[in-house]
């Protein structure tokens, strides 16, 4: 996104994505100098990988001053765990896997708990803890607000209390560029850099930077679970089809999730212009994919009321 | 959103501003290039249940294809059952469940949409009275605002709020959307009325510009698209404005501000600062000067990750290094030798008062401005804005959604510029040290000079009052205070005679007469050469809470304009 070192102009015009990474960074450095522990929460999805950039811009050519959690539900795809180990490898950056293992181990799935209370336990529960046990006072998190209608309220600087929840109705005015990360003993706050970004925007960020990003994203012909309308990826053993339903179909992921509550999209993207393409071409947001989105009416601002991301 | 042809996925439709037109497609590479050069214009709205904000910003979003399906599924509703499915355009942008059952917008959301030559995000605020502090906060990362009156009824003191707060908080370009034309059937004489009156009042608000538009949000009406509806009306549609306005350019009016946010220093060969420039632009080899220190050096590299620089510009984030090991620390400034910002611990600033619990004069809050915390009170109020009418009042707290211009006084130096010449190194927010709440917003005006504070002789207001305490020397010593911290000249005394009394009353001052009586409170004032018993009703108030009770003495002096607005204050 920098200007080449021979830019004639002294004032060019800076476009909208130079103007998003140049505020994205600041947050990263406003966080890292304000508080004693903070932590990146690393979903391996793209927006963690633009996020995962920026943080890496921010301190060049210092490291990134904190680690990575990764909060694993057990039920992440295959491809998302080989791109999680190797990238970060590469990268060398520190990363903690936090899995709710006693949820686990009493066989929580969404097939039979469904899928609201699965979340709970194996994302809200197991977030809460990894960032309790750690004590970490930050956490940057990848929501932008143009996912979702009650993403549009909150702050880059979110405070939680002592139980993690959100207050939407109490959240601290944040004007300009100054944001206010003081707290309290047991509070936290959750830090969003990418908050005034749009999926167009991370998609178009990937595409310049070269950003490596999960194949999943990318069409290719792959085993689903067809119902209706939606594909479901054939990943778990509980997630089984009638006869017949199960087909190889090319299809890609808009968004990463879990494999039992993520559709698939039939598709043709295999390149990032041709995913913008699409996008573009769409009519649908991309968390209409997710089945956890559908619980009910405003069932995304209860969850982050519990804590959530 | 622009919608694909059936044919190839590589060619998409060009963003069409008009949903009529057949749509255009071009080739992915030639969108990507476009995508690339758009700019970014931030501006806030502002608006209450029912003049149709919601339905303005619903419809643009509609109209310029940035909505999704399945969020237009969402809020189709059909009514009866023969009508036709209709979209509730308010429903595509309140958000939260609270706001959903009250039917109200209740804080600042965000929005975002692009066209072909730019990228928007919108700060949607509520226009109620009470979010005055949620307008400010959308204002204040704005660089236009759009100003909504319903044409049935003209400038209400919603609008007149907005207008004032994008004014305060440095937008330097308002747009008036003139809505519910629909309802006045398209008049122009209704329109041109309105268009009047707006102009009327941004002039009293200083170096601000204004834009008037007819629009129906409901019908459609010059939102994206010029209506038929209003053939006498020449000017853009809301969209065509939005699209083409110039953005300020309000960062590099300065020379080069770099607060500095950290240092980052991975090796001991490399100590680079790294912030976001404030202001201006930094070129390799610019001769810089380190604030407070006031040590100069030269910079030896502008170094981001991808590559280094030979210069940058605000408000981009870098990392530089200078060819001197200077001390420098976050807190610090590294800023151009040429008119560098000030250093100042006393300084007169516009607040906002953001929070339920009133300001105190004299309370110690956090400050936090640019990238460094401090200590700091306010010493005392210049005065309070009247928001509806825009006069000066005199005040000694600010209640939330007030706002005033006060003297701060900071426990350590602060690297500052007036806010209107840059709104990062000019701005800062107070923090209240217990809740860790965010209570105040402020705007520096200019910088207090040590030695010039809030009490200087000269500045007393003259004022002619007795306050009849009897035996409260806590209400008294507050009342001192107070009326200090209003600049009213103060005399507190134990004489009990009348001629005296007089006396002072005519030399301008406000007498606080204690005695050794358990007497009742009163106050008199001159009227009409006769000394005047104005306040009896107020005695039987004095409660156990002085406090509370020098507080109400101070507003019935101000009510009773015995204490006047100032006039002819220096500061203005």
């Amino acid at each position: 996104m920098a200007m080449t070192a021979d830019t004639p102009s002294i004032s060019a015009k800076l476009s909208h994505l130079q103007l998003l990474e140049a505020e994205s960074i600041h947050i990263f450095r406003e966080v890292a100098a304000e508080f004693q522990n903070p932590v990146m929460l690393y979903s391996i999805g793209k927006d963690s990988s633009v996020m995962l950039r920026l943080a890496q811009k921010a301190f060049h050519p210092g490291p990134i001053p904190f680690p990575l959690l990764h909060v694993d539900t057990g039920y992440k795809f295959r491809e998302m765990l080989e791109f999680r180990d190797s990238y970060t490898r590469e990268l060398g950056v520190n990363l903690i896997v936090h899995r709710n293992e006693e949820a686990l181990r009493d066989g929580t799935n969404p097939a039979r708990l469904g899928t609201q209370r699965c979340c709970g336990l194996l994302k809200t529960t197991a977030l809460l803890d990894a960032l309790r046990n750690h004590g970490f006072d930050a956490a940057f998190g990848g929501a932008r607000r143009d996912e979702e209608k009650s993403r549009a309220k909150e702050r880059i600087f979110s405070f939680r209390d002592s139980a993690g929840q959100w207050d939407p109705k109490n959240q601290r005015p944040e004007l300009w560029n100054l944001y206010n990360g003081r707290i309290g003993p047991g509070e936290s706050i959750r830090v969003f850099p990418l908050s005034n970004w749009t999926e167009l925007d991370i998609w178009h960020y990937i595409h310049l930077e070269h950003i490596p990003i999960v194949p999943l994203y990318f069409a290719k012909e792959r085993r689903m679970l067809v119902r209706g309308d939606s594909l479901i990826p054939v990943e778990q053993p509980f997630v089984k089809g009638l006869p017949g339903e199960e087909q190889w179909i090319r299809c890609r992921l808009r968004s990463l999730g879990c494999s039992p509550c993520t559709g698939a999209i039939r598709s043709d993207a295999d390149t990032l212009p041709k995913i913008i393409a699409e996008l573009v071409s769409f009519r649908s947001s991309e968390r209409a994919n997710r089945v956890i989105d559908h619980d009910q009416d405003g069932s995304m601002e209860i969850k982050k009321r519990e804590g959530y991301f | 959103m622009p919608h694909l042809t059936e044919a190839p996925n590589a060619r998409i439709d060009e963003v069409s501003s008009r949903p009529g037109d057949a749509p255009v497609p071009i080739p992915i590479e030639e969108f990507l290039a476009q995508e690339q050069s758009k700019d970014l214009l931030r501006f806030s709205t502002a608006g209450s249940v029912d003049d149709g904000k919601s339905t303005l910003i619903g419809r643009l979003l509609y109209d310029s294809q940035n909505v999704y399906e399945d969020h237009v599924r969402a809020v189709t509703r059909t009514q009866g059952t023969h009508a036709l499915p209709t979209i509730d355009f308010a429903q595509l942008t309140d958000g939260l469940r609270a706001e959903r059952e009250q039917g109200i917008t209740i804080d600042v959301a965000y929005r975002y949409f692009s066209t072909s030559r730019r990228k928007f995000i919108i700060a949607d605020t509520p226009g109620h009275e009470q979010y005055t502090r949620n307008m400010a906060t959308g204002a204040s990362t704005a660089d236009l605002a759009i100003i909504l009156l319903d044409a049935r009824k003209g400038i209400l003191t919603q609008s007149r709020r907005h207008a004032y707060i994008a004014s305060l908080l440095g937008i330097p370009k308002l747009v008036a959307a003139v809505n519910k034309m629909d309802l006045v059937g398209y008049s122009q004489d209704v329109f041109e009325q309105h268009q009047r009156d707006l102009k009327a009042l941004v002039a009293r608000m200083g170096n601000i510009e204004i834009e008037c538009i007819p629009v129906s949000a409901l019908e459609g009406d010059n939102v994206v698209t010029r209506g038929e509806n209003t053939p006498w009306y020449s000017g853009p549609s809301l969209l065509e404005y939005l699209e083409t306005v110039p953005v300020a350019e309000r960062h590099s009016r300065l020379s080069f501000r770099l607060p500095v946010q950290r240092v980052i220093r991975p090796h001991q060969h490399f100590r680079g600062f790294a912030g976001q420039i404030a202001a201006g632009t930094i070129y390799r080899g610019d001769t810089v000067v380190a604030l407070p220190s006031g040590r100069k050096s030269r910079v030896q590299s502008i170094s981001t990750f991808d590559g280094d620089l030979a210069q940058a510009q605000a408000p981009l984030s870098i990392v530089v290094t200078l060819e001197d090991e200077l001390d420098i620390s976050r807190g610090d400034v590294i800023a151009s030798e040429e008119a560098p910002p000030q250093a100042a611990k006393n300084f007169e600033a516009s607040l906002v008062w953001l929070h339920p619990q009133a300001m105190h004069i004299g309370k110690t809050y956090l400050l936090k401005h640019t990238t460094q915390t401090v200590k700091a009170r306010v010493s005392s109020i210049r005065h309070r804005i009247d928001i509806e009418t825009l006069a000066e009042q005199p005040a000694d707290t600010l209640q939330m959604n007030a706002i005033g211009v006060v003297v701060v006084e900071a426990n350590r130096a602060l690297i500052v510029d007036s806010y209107n010449q840059n709104r990062s190194t000019g701005s800062f927010i107070l923090i209240d040290p217990t809740s860790n709440a965010t209570v105040g917003a402020g705007m520096i005006r200019q910088v207090i000079a040590d030695g010039d504070g809030a009490y200087a002789e000269k500045d007393l207001l003259q004022a002619s009052a007795l306050l009849m305490v009897g035996n409260r020397p806590e209400l008294a010593a507050d009342l001192e205070e107070r009326l200090l911290a209003l600049r009213v000249a103060v005399v507190r005394t134990r004489v009990q005679n009348p001629d005296t009394w007089r006396a002072l009353l005519h030399a301008g001052v406000v007498a606080i007469v204690e005695s050794n009586e358990s007497s009742e409170l009163s106050i008199a004032s001159l009227h009409g050469g006769q000394s005047e018993l104005i306040s009896e009703a107020l005695a039987q108030g004095i409660a156990a809470d002085h406090t509370a009770s020098a507080h109400a003495v101070v507003e019935a002096l101000i009510k009773k304009q015995i204490i006047a607005a100032r006039i002819g204050d220096e500061t203005k």
